[in-house]
């Protein structure tokens, strides 16, 4: 077979089973696009290459699978960084392709030209500059079999102009790239937590983004029932237990209903499934629970020891070690550690004040979840929305929530929700943003114009940078700089003028017949929603401190 | 070289092409590991590369080697106190 680089590039993909990439084309990517236009794949035309990153991102984690952006050479690849960097602190599999400058000119300071390998070595898996048209045959399905194998994260294929006009002869195409197969159990370690397990007094299980990325929601709630053994998530957790299961606590951390940390503070055996024990998640590492031993499962060898020294480290696909444990640990009801965890539920539990207001914090995540039903997929930015919607959203399946938690970067819901949608173009896409979020990809809306996708963006605008206003209320001495805008946009004209759909809950006399009618509208559509300016999240561990050390509302109130 | 800290050597093997020199050092300066000094020869064909890699012999060491094996152009990694010969040959090289 006769063909080029840039046509062999595309067959790879298409043999991975991409059928959709986002991205922007460029001077050093246009063989490439030229190839995508004789493609089966379908291309999504992204206004920024961080958005066309982010995109790919939605479209990764709502489906587990892995999924591909592009960008050219130069600003095109640096645009990339932020949403690589993201998928990188989160364990998303997304393969990243970029243009480069023709070999000959790499190292002339050409136009365009960066060091695109250089620069993506800290924040990718692993990376390739593809020397000749023949390499792609290896990289490409190396690039997926890394992207996916053991903890999932992102590739960049790095492809110059030459290679991809190259022509060359393929006689046998490879098969494509797939996860290597998870490392076996170690049985003496599987044995040693069986025991810790079937012993512990106080176990709680924490589950993290490792129980979703190995679709271990099943035996998870099966081991828990089995132990009756409370569940916290981490942020990236959540929707691996539903939200009402009698044995589910929330999320932990920082914005933790008080009676999640508490229960983890008087735990004897902190199971972590999945989880890398975050700073936001544990608070002070040397005080986080401090009474319990620790089983830590985890695909990532180096993430066992590296924060907190685990009893019992065992290196293993979470689901893999679960399926493995549930029939050897023993069934416990637990009935004093069980109502100890209920009693401070009741005694401790998370205030959603004003709930009933859709135009309050909690209302608005409340009323949008009653109304969107459970079938919903979920994105938020980063601020004080997202951790409203982390609380407060009743979570029920895994990937249904969908957030930057590492990297924690503004800018990603609404990207995240078109790719999100188009992955999944039977379901409604609801993206929780702020005012500050939403400005930082706000160009994505002629993207979500132009592929007509069903997100609906419920924009918390409070006029402030919200967290950072609430940071320097509580620990700055109530000094606040730069963190309120005092040129406030019309972000409901700003849709429109867009092309979406959007209603102003602050202009409507009934916010909630309002929300209820952009919600069943199909299609696109921004609901802005004013929001109280001084509100804030609660409770607040401030960083640093112990997760006992909770601030309240209720000391904070005027 | 300071003394006070015990040196190990770590005994790389890696996929002898451009840029795993970034892959390896890059992991050392953004995981705050120090490296005191290091050693690089392609091996065989020349299609794998020996990185000798002279580090403190402190609480961390385990999560660099864990680090390192994650390294997809990382092939093995192993203490090597053996080499610590090399580098004193070296130092009188450069001395």
């Amino acid at each position: 077979m006769k063909t080029t680089g840039a046509a062999l590039l595309m067959r790879l993909l298409e043999r991975q089973g991409i059928t959709t990439i986002a991205g922007i084309p460029g001077g050093a990517s246009l063989p490439m696009y030229d190839a995508l236009r004789a493609s089966s794949i379908r291309h999504v035309l992204a206004r920024h290459e961080q958005g066309a990153a982010f995109i790919a991102q939605g479209m990764a984690r709502a489906t587990g699978g892995p999924a591909v952006c592009f960008g050219t050479s130069g600003p095109g690849a640096t645009n990339l960084l932020t949403g690589i960097a993201d998928a990188k602190l989160d364990s998303i599999p997304l393969v990243a392709v970029t243009g480069q400058v023709p070999r000959a000119m790499i190292g002339t300071d050409a136009f365009q030209e960066i060091d695109t390998y250089g620069l993506t070595v800290p924040i990718t898996k692993h990376n390739y500059l593809v020397r000749s048209a023949a390499e792609l045959l290896e990289v490409i399905p190396d690039a997926f079999r890394v992207a996916t194998s053991g903890r999932p994260g992102p590739v960049v294929v790095d492809v110059p102009k030459d290679v991809q006009l190259e022509a060359l002869h393929v006689d046998v195409m490879p098969e494509p790239g797939r996860p290597d197969p998870p490392p076996p159990l170690d049985p003496d370690a599987l044995a040693h937590a069986v025991a810790l397990l079937s012993a512990a007094e106080r176990p709680v299980l924490l589950v993290g983004a490792g129980v979703i990325a190995s679709g271990a929601a099943g035996v998870l709630r099966r081991i828990a029932e089995r132990m009756s053994a409370p569940v916290a998530a981490t942020l990236l957790g959540l929707g691996a237990m539903p939200h009402d299961h009698p044995l589910f606590l929330g999320m932990v951390g920082m914005h933790a209903a008080r009676s999640t940390n508490l229960v983890l503070e008087e735990c004897d055996l902190l199971v972590g499934l999945g989880i890398r024990f975050d700073d936001r998640a544990t608070g002070k590492v040397s005080e986080f629970c401090p009474r319990a031993r620790i089983v830590h499962v985890d695909i990532d060898p180096s993430e066992l020891g590296k924060i907190k020294q685990p009893t019992v480290g065992l290196v293993a696909d979470v689901r893999a070690a679960l399926e493995a444990i549930e029939p050897l640990v023993s069934a416990e009801p637990r009935k004093a550690w069980r109502a100890r965890a209920e009693t401070l539920r009741a005694t401790f539990p998370l205030q959603m004040p004003d709930a009933d207001d859709p135009c309050s914090p909690y209302g608005i995540v409340r009323h949008t979840a009653a109304l969107l039903g459970p079938d919903a997929i979920v994105t938020s930015d980063v601020g004080q929305h997202q951790m409203w919607a982390a609380q407060a959203y009743p979570f029920t399946s895994p990937r249904q929530w969908l957030t930057s938690g590492g990297l924690g970067t503004m800018g990603f819901g609404l990207p995240a929700a078109i790719g999100a949608a188009l992955a999944c173009p039977d379901r409604t896409v609801a993206c929780f943003t702020g005012d500050g979020s939403l400005l930082m990809n706000i160009q994505e809306l002629a993207t979500l114009a132009e592929e007509r996708a069903a997100v609906k963006i419920i924009l918390l605008d409070n006029g402030h940078l919200g967290l950072v206003r609430q940071q320097q209320e509580l620990f700055y001495g109530g000094r606040y700089h730069a963190s309120r805008f005092h040129a406030e946009p019309d972000f409901a004209a700003i849709a429109r003028g867009f092309g979406i759909a959007a209603c102003d809950l602050g202009d409507t006399r009934e916010p909630f017949a309002a929300l209820a009618r952009a919600l069943g509208t199909p299609g696109a559509g921004l609901i802005r929603v004013p929001i109280e300016r001084a509100a804030n999240v609660y409770p607040m561990v401030p960083p640093g401190a112990a997760n006992r050390d909770m601030i309240e509302e209720a000391r904070h109130a005027d | 070289m300071p003394t006070d800290t015990p040196l190990a050597i770590l005994r790389l093997t890696v996929r002898n092409h451009p840029g795993v020199m970034s892959h390896v050092s890059g992991l050392f300066a953004r995981r705050a590991f120090n490296v005191e000094g290091i050693l690089c020869m392609p091996i065989g064909d020349g299609t794998q590369s020996v990185i000798l890699l002279e580090v403190a012999d402190d609480a961390r060491l385990e999560q660099v080697v864990a680090q390192l094996r994650k390294l997809e152009d990382v092939r093995d990694v192993r203490h090597d106190p053996e080499a610590r010969a090399a580098f004193e040959a070296v130092t009188r090289w450069i001395t």
